[in-house]
């Protein structure tokens, strides 16, 4: 099954365990609409009724606002934006708000409610295509996490759900499964989802490839990027490991360091810019932790730092390809003591 | 301002004392909270609310403990008018383990989900769009609860205010709305800023219902909440009660008030909500000097009491600031470090 099916089943899941879930915003539960901004939704008002697939009006303040005052009442809220974007609409809700309020109360209150962001460029130009996440790890009080397979998005959705404290999900466009994005780069990801219930946790990351020259730490579809490159390194006698953290706040540092001590070199990849994004702070984490283990400096590779253009043709020269990513892993391999 | 006058025999005596004794506790408490700042005993700044008493009361005496409300950077008032003890906010005050947020929250996020006061949101709409899911979950869990949010004219200009009454009014939320007209935002004055006199005005294109009330009369405030409370639970739908006022004091510590003429202040303290319902008291035979005493001395004796509370009430341990941004276990902010 495909990331999209999957969430879609998580969500139906524990709106069927628990009457406090439910979903709000633009264009979810409209009869003939969209099912979401992406069809994830597609079939709940049927199952659940309009009572617990409320549709909003374009208000992100709003709909993040709502979000916040019904987690504090007890329920547990889904809220949908639509993309990832249009969250800097509502950038007080999430941050001075669901973020905070525990805090703030003395730990007397709660605002559990997840809030599912795709990312990622796929045509859409420089409103409609960014990878945002990074300026959500900079935010105590809130969970990051970025599922990369139906299997651990299923499982992590119904994680977060479950959780006491605001989680954003950030999911990848052109890893839904979609049809017809395969022009944008986009991949029909369809992985094995286990029948009974299962939970993937929060705060555990993946290693995705074993491998003794270098460590590669990434998400989303920059993900599947790296394990491209690192397959066509075979060839040339790299072998790579490859590490998909999943939860970028809390962090599994735990099996990063243990995979950098292991290949003692690293290199961080995401969609994100480059300057300021997560990879910096994983690579700082690294050096701080690892730093008489690495062989070399640790590396980064990420979208340059422009808005993104849309023309094919520039937007997959913004963005880390396959064959900068091999180049970079190439430059690493070389690098450094033997 | 026309100041209306009540027939108080309308309304039953006791009810007038409570309303009148609550006033004056919000008076006294904030002018002891002044003097306490002034000596440098609480940390950090206030903004006070001395002049709006006759709001937070009316509106707060109509609720009971399980309805909420929110509240905005100047709480006090709201706080001891929905229940929280002179205790526990003066304890909030002084930074002590004993306040209601246990020293976290502060002067501006009093608050206490124990008498349904989230802590206070000090971006002055905040609270605007948090309330709007309170009052989803109570429609959603179909209880009879309601919710009421203050807030300044200030924050009308805002975005989440024009999102949330949206968002409310087409939902038909158990919400009342009271703007809390004190003519200035810190040293603006709102006319300086806005075309339209009256917020009333401005909800009705959002096709919601409004009242202008003056700010300086409990009884009416008292009144048109009681009216409003009547109003929602018969499904009619939120509404904003627009309390015209002013507030005695500057907008925070250390304001010299010179944006405002000697003139005005002089004619709203004409108004002043204490000295004119005890005029009118007193003149209707519903109070005499001696019980007029009882009351004073009481009241000294509740913010006595709170202030040696706080006083003798340690500060937190230092522990304390490294838990409460997350529900669940994570790493101790401290282990995350390295």
């Amino acid at each position: 099954m495909g990331i999209g099916e999957a969430i879609r089943e998580a969500i139906a899941e524990e709106m069927q365990r628990d009457p406090n879930v439910f979903l709000i915003g633009e264009d979810i539960g409209i009869p003939g609409g969209f099912g979401g901004a992406f069809g994830v939704y597609l079939g709940l008002p049927e199952k659940f009724g309009h009572e617990r697939i409320i549709d909003t009006p374009i208000s992100e303040k709003a709909i993040i606002g709502t979000a916040v005052g019904a987690a504090l009442m007890g329920m547990r809220p889904i809220p949908d934006l639509q993309y990832s974007d249009f969250i800097f609409e509502c950038m007080d809700e999430v941050v001075n708000q669901a973020a905070k309020i525990r805090y703030m109360s003395g730990g007397k209150l709660k605002v559990p409610l997840v809030l599912r962001c795709p990312v990622g460029t796929a045509n859409r130009g420089a409103q409609h295509g960014q990878s945002p996440e990074s300026y959500f790890i900079h935010v105590p009080g809130i969970k990051v996490v970025c599922p990369s397979d139906a299997y651990v998005a299923k499982g992590i959705i119904k994680s977060a759900i479950r959780d006491d404290d605001p989680v954003i999900v950030f999911e990848h466009k052109l890893l839904y499964g979609s049809k017809g994005r395969e022009s944008a780069g986009g991949m029909d990801l369809t992985a094995e989802v286990p029948e009974e219930e299962y939970l993937f946790p929060i705060g555990k990351a993946l290693k995705k490839r074993n491998g003794t020259s270098m460590t590669i730490i990434s998400t989303h579809l920059t993900l599947y990027r790296c394990l491209a490159a690192a397959e066509e390194l075979v060839a040339e006698g790299i072998d790579c490991e490859v590490i998909d953290p999943v939860s970028l706040l809390p962090l599994d540092t735990d099996t990063i360091y243990e995979s950098v001590k292991k290949t003692k070199k690293a290199l961080i990849a995401h969609e994100d810019t480059f300057t300021g994004g997560w990879g910096a702070e994983v690579a700082a984490l690294i050096s701080q932790k690892c730093f008489y283990d690495l062989k070399a400096p640790v590396q980064r590779i990420a979208a340059y730092d422009v808005p993104l253009p849309v023309t094919p043709v520039l937007e997959q020269s913004v963005v880390p390809s396959v064959e900068r990513i091999k180049d970079k892993m190439l430059q690493l391999h070389k690098m450094g003591k033997p | 301002m026309a100041i209306r006058e009540i027939d108080l025999k309308q309304q039953d005596t006791d009810l007038l004392i409570s309303l009148f004794k609550n006033i004056i506790r919000l008076r006294k408490f904030e002018d002891k909270v002044y003097q306490l700042f002034l000596k440098g005993e609480l940390p950090g700044t206030i903004h006070q609310y001395q002049g709006q008493e006759a709001v937070a009361v009316g509106v707060c005496s109509v609720l009971e403990k399980n309805d909420w409300i929110t509240s905005t950077h100047r709480p006090h008032g709201h706080a001891i008018a929905k229940g929280v003890t002179m205790r526990e906010a003066m304890a909030e005050l002084y930074g002590k383990e004993t306040g209601c947020c246990k020293g976290k929250g502060g002067s501006m996020h009093l608050g206490d989900s124990e008498v349904g006061m989230v802590p206070a949101i000090a971006i002055v709409a905040g609270g605007i769009s948090i309330v709007t899911g309170i009052g989803l979950a109570f429609k959603m869990k179909k209880t009879k609860q309601i919710a009421a949010c203050f807030f300044g004219e200030g924050a009308t200009n805002e975005g989440a205010f024009h999102e949330g009454l949206n968002m409310a009014a087409y939902q038909k939320l158990p919400i009342i709305y009271v703007c809390e007209n004190n003519i200035y935002g810190a040293s603006t004055p709102y006319n300086k800023t806005t075309l339209v006199e009256d917020v009333a005005e401005r909800v009705k294109s959002y096709g919601m219902r409004s009242v202008i009330v003056d700010g300086m009369n409990v009884i009416e405030v008292y009144l048109a909440a009681k009216e409003a409370k009547e109003s929602i639970l018969n499904g009619e739908g939120p509404i904003l009660i627009e309390a015209k006022t002013y507030r005695f004091a500057g907008h925070s510590r250390g304001d010299a008030k010179k944006y405002r003429t000697k003139e005005e202040e002089e004619y709203w303290k004409n108004s002043d909500p204490i000295e004119r319902m005890k005029e009118s008291l007193f003149k209707k035979n519903l109070l005499d000097h001696e019980s007029y005493t009882v009351i004073q001395k009481n009241i000294q004796e509740e913010i006595h009491d709170a202030v040696l509370f706080a006083q003798q009430s340690n500060f937190p341990p230092i522990e304390d600031a490294f838990i409460d941004a997350y529900a669940s276990e994570m790493k101790s902010p401290r282990e995350v470090q390295p």
